[in-house]
């Protein structure tokens, strides 16, 4: 057990080290930088101005008002904007294996998935979580809080990060025998998010329960935000399920560890 | 005919990329798919929201994610290339070439245009058709209007991205220029919601600037939402903007060309 802990601190010690230095690199041009920062907020505040019109239109969407859709949004921007600062970088594996810099990172002694993960950390992507957090707090408004919500709404945002994570690597993966797919690890991520900003009414029920069985997005913010709202299933699927988000998250990061090992045993590098 | 063949090479060049094509189109109808509910809840509330209805929206959304690459509304294109090579100095070979360089570029971005209509737009259309049951356009005058605005629209956006990349001569590296830029693009296009239910004045600023170029009034067109003089007031619109930033492109390279030593001497 001492040898897993001292192995982890070590691999998160090497990630901070990699991150840092690129967190540098980008200080090399200080104006891109800033603008970068200032452009990043901007663009998640722009999404959600673009809700807010919607409801500029309308009272309510799919029978959510205003500050239950920002509780919804909130949770999974936090949720993407932790996982992507993270390991986002991961959907540039592809590139590393065309490139033949994976190679090079196969012979450093740091994992190789640290490696691929901090590789071009972008401190930019700050001003997604910050945006996110914002609408969080408005959207918590809504939200009647007692300590058994405070706790599920914890482990509800620990939970989106981790099932996010395993999104970015395990859709990743498919670059491993097909070099070029990075948008299609996108549909899943990116478009995960975009999902699951918007109440699960406006879907049909098959979607939903793709959403809940197949691709469990649903579990980022729907099941345990219902709850936090004091709101039944409008699907009449079982109120438990609002609990159960920390386990689909183990369920996600397994499936995701064994896609990652899988994905390096097949790689062949390109220069062979 | 030289632009022409530099047309032709750049849509070889974007063709090469087979998967990423099919990756692409499936993300975009992701988000196709995505789209659609949320609008079609909207409209299902206010049915007449922005002068459309349910069918009008949903069209909307496919056209968009349809026109997403073509009209390269997060940068990219020809003019990376070229920010690339104003920040390596490479810049200095394609300015004593004896060709105009603004040409060069436009012709190449044409050319991966059409390649980008044609891979990525016409897959998203047809799985819209056949999910969503969109329209088609209003007419095949519509339809011929709208091949017209949306060839404006590209010179458009490649006028805007060029000016972008120009930033490199000053700020060495466009990536944060590029980025503020995708930003207004994305939300003053109309991709992030149509410009015709913004509220006023909103509406009315957005619908003036170049961005609506993009997408709103090549939409409006293929919808049936301008007609007539309705029409040739939109492409009026777009070719006054089309010809001020093409000027203005010249005359920030004029500039540039004069005033910036090129990286390496």
């Amino acid at each position: 057990m001492a040898e897993v802990t001292a192995a982890v601190r070590g691999a998160c010690q090497e990630y901070v080290w990699i991150a840092a230095m690129w967190v540098r690199s980008a200080l090399a041009y200080p104006w891109s930088f800033w603008i970068l920062v200032v452009g990043s907020a901007l663009i998640t505040l722009l999404d959600f101005v673009g809700l807010g019109l919607m409801f500029h239109t309308i009272p309510h969407l799919g029978g959510f008002g205003l500050r239950e859709v920002a509780l919804l949004y909130g949770a999974s921007g936090i949720g993407i904007g932790v996982a992507d600062l993270v390991i986002g970088s991961v959907e540039q594996v592809g590139l590393h294996v065309r490139t033949g810099t994976l190679d090079a990172m196969l012979t450093r002694p740091v994992p190789l998935l640290v490696q691929v993960c901090a590789d071009r950390f972008a401190v930019r992507r700050l001003g997604r979580i910050s945006q996110a957090l914002v609408v969080f707090a408005y959207g918590a408004g809504s939200v009647d809080w007692t300590l058994a919500k405070v706790g599920l709404a914890l482990v509800m945002v620990v939970s989106a990060c981790l099932i996010f994570f395993s999104f970015f690597v395990a859709f990743s993966c498919i670059q491993f025998w097909t070099v070029d797919s990075t948008e299609f690890a996108n549909a899943f991520t990116y478009g995960g998010n975009t999902m699951t900003q918007y109440p699960m009414t406006i879907f049909p029920r098959e979607v939903l329960k793709g959403l809940t069985f197949l691709i469990p997005v649903a579990f980022v913010n729907w099941y345990p935000c219902l709850f936090l709202l004091g709101r039944p299933d409008p699907f009449g699927l079982p109120g438990w399920f609002a609990f159960v988000s920390p386990v689909v998250a183990g369920l996600t990061l397994t499936v995701a560890g064994l896609a990652w090992t899988s994905g390096v045993r097949h790689y062949t590098s390109t220069g062979s | 005919m030289l632009y022409a063949a530099v047309a032709v090479r750049s849509f070889r060049r974007f063709s090469t990329y087979r998967t990423a094509t099919l990756a692409g189109v499936f993300t975009n109808s992701v988000f196709g798919v995505i789209y659609s509910y949320a609008y079609l809840a909207l409209w299902h509330q206010r049915p007449d929201a922005g002068g459309y209805d349910a069918t009008d929206a949903v069209t909307y959304v496919w056209l968009g994610q349809a026109l997403l690459m073509t009209i390269a509304l997060w940068g990219g294109g020809t003019t990376d290339d070229l920010a690339e090579r104003i920040r390596t100095g490479d810049v200095a070979i394609d300015l004593y070439r004896p060709v105009g360089l603004i040409g060069w570029y436009l012709a190449g971005d044409l050319g991966r245009a059409v390649y980008h209509v044609l891979a990525r737009g016409v897959l998203p259309t047809i799985l819209g058709l056949v999910l969503f049951d969109i329209a088609l356009p209003a007419s095949p005058l519509a339809g011929a209007w709208f091949v017209v605005s949306l060839a404006l629209a590209v010179v458009t956006s490649f006028a805007i991205r060029f000016l972008v990349a120009c930033t490199a001569f000053w700020l060495l590296d466009q990536s944060g220029m590029r980025m503020l830029s995708g930003v207004l693009a994305i939300f003053l296009s109309g991709m992030t919601l149509p410009l015709v239910i913004f509220p006023e004045p909103l509406r009315s600023i957005a619908l003036a600037l170049p961005w609506a170029s993009y997408l709103q009034t090549p939409a409006d067109i293929w919808l049936g939402h301008r007609h007539g003089a309705g029409i040739l007031a939109g492409l009026a619109l777009q070719v006054l903007w089309a010809a001020v930033l093409m000027a203005v492109c010249r005359a920030v390279l004029a500039a540039a060309t004069r005033k910036v030593v090129v990286q390496g001497g």
